[in-house]
């Protein structure tokens, strides 16, 4: 590809930065052929594989596969919409269930070998999912209580004095129209992208290390061990981002669905 | 949409989202919501409610055999029950009946026990009466036959009287 990242440059160690997630395409000059859009259809085909074949028998005593993705449908389906939204969730499931496992596949590309990339470190991804749940609980806001008992409600929430609104009022519609998708979608992103360049930070460090004098080569496996822990470290958050995005996409929805916010 | 090297004009915000990555993560979560939507919720739903389903048929079927076992405990109870009752009866009648068909027997034994005593004592007392006629027959020939000796001998003195008695038990030893 002749895109290969160097730690070291004409002014020695050259720090992991934000152009390490700017990755040339692989084909020719094409933006659609890079390597987190492949990623991304990778990841789409990955999921509905696994979880076509292990639904597909939907027996009533399943099969290893379809135990383990019944358990991961479960989880999403009783843990999460079922605990959160309550009455009514089913109709959500398919929605949180895609969004739990497309944001934990993705993540999880973080650290599988030779994919090596968190694709939601590229905010564009988080973006498009929180989008989604803009639309979403907005939807199911209006949908269930009519547009303007909706919005009025959002505006000016019940049962506070009418002084107050000068302060609620902005508040909320800053909340409910920008902080919450935007946090959504950041912190995601920030998790994926800092983790990533934590990773890159200790594992080009100790290459860097490693062409050094004598000295700085005794000490670069330190920087791969702290690497490695770091990379089960970044397991674990990769699987909490995609829990914690899921759970609040319920909670939104569950919100709007509630009667008084 | 061409790829600029942005790494190459100096500061790259993050933030600032792609074009491409934007259609594409837009596309591809569509495709796999429809995906997940059509294939594969409605099969897990569908096993969990056919376990569901599974479980409480069992739960329903046990019920109705345990029920079913009840009756049919109660339904043998009252029968043996009814035949205790009925042996008991049964028994009653019984004993009834052996005490009338002993107090028959004995009645009939005694009147049978009365019969034979009767007929012997007729009897005897028809051999009697035999004997005492076929007695008094002998004897009065006898008498008739003694005296006609004792007449026929002169019964003077003692010792011949007493020879004539002694020939007369003898002719009699002999005529037996």
């Amino acid at each position: 590809m002749g895109n290969v990242r160097r730690s070291s440059g004409e002014g020695g160690f050259v720090p992991p930065g934000s152009a390490d997630f700017e990755l040339p395409p692989i084909f020719g000059d094409n933006a659609y052929t890079t390597k987190p859009i492949f990623l991304v259809f990778l990841s789409i085909i990955l999921i509905s594989l696994f979880f076509i074949v292990a639904s597909r028998r939907a027996a009533i005593v399943p099969s290893k596969l379809q135990f383990a993705g019944e358990s991961i449908y479960g989880f999403v389906r009783n843990d999460l919409a079922r605990d959160v939204i309550g009455h009514d969730f089913l109709r959500f499931v398919p929605y949180l269930f895609t969004l739990f496992t497309f944001i934990l596949v993705n993540n999880l590309f973080g650290i599988i070998p030779l994919l090596q990339f968190p694709t939601m470190s590229r905010v564009s991804f988080p973006y498009v999912l929180a989008v989604t749940i803009y639309l979403v609980f907005h939807y199911v806001g209006i949908r269930k209580q009519g547009a303007i008992k909706y919005f009025k409600e959002i505006m000016f929430m019940p049962g506070v004095p009418k002084a107050a609104y000068i302060l609620i009022t902005p508040l909320e519609i800053l909340t409910f129209f920008v902080v919450r998708p935007a946090t959504l979608a950041l912190r995601l992103f920030a998790n994926m992208f800092a983790g990533h360049l934590l990773l890159l930070v200790f594992i080009l460090g100790g290459e860097h290390l490693l062409q050094g004098v004598i000295g700085l080569k005794l000490i670069s496996p330190f920087a791969f061990i702290i690497g490695i822990a770091l990379t089960f470290f970044e397991f674990m958050v990769q699987c909490l981002q995609a829990y914690i995005f899921t759970l609040l996409a319920a909670l939104y929805i569950a919100g709007a669905l509630a009667d008084e916010h | 949409m061409q790829y600029v090297n942005l790494a190459a004009e100096g500061e790259i915000n993050p933030l600032i989202p792609h074009t491409a990555e934007l259609v594409v993560g837009t596309i591809a979560f569509i495709l796999l919501f429809l995906t997940l939507r059509k294939f594969v919720a409605p099969m897990f739903e569908k096993a969990f409610t056919d376990r569901t389903n599974a479980i409480q048929g069992g739960i329903e079927r046990a019920e109705k055999a345990q029920l079913e076992a009840q009756r049919a405990l109660a339904q043998y109870t009252e029968q043996l029950a009814n035949a205790q009752a009925e042996a008991q009866t049964l028994r009653e009648d019984a004993r009834v009946q052996g005490a009338s068909i002993i107090e028959d027997l004995r009645a009939k034994a005694q009147e049978e026990a009365a019969r034979i005593t009767a007929t012997a004592q007729a009897s005897i007392e028809a051999q009697r009466q035999q004997a005492i006629t076929s007695l008094r027959t002998e004897v009065g020939a006898l008498a008739v036959e003694l005296a006609s000796k004792i007449v026929g001998e002169s019964l003077d003195d003692a010792a011949r009287q007493s020879r004539v008695v002694e020939r007369f038990l003898d002719d009699l030893e002999k005529s037996k």
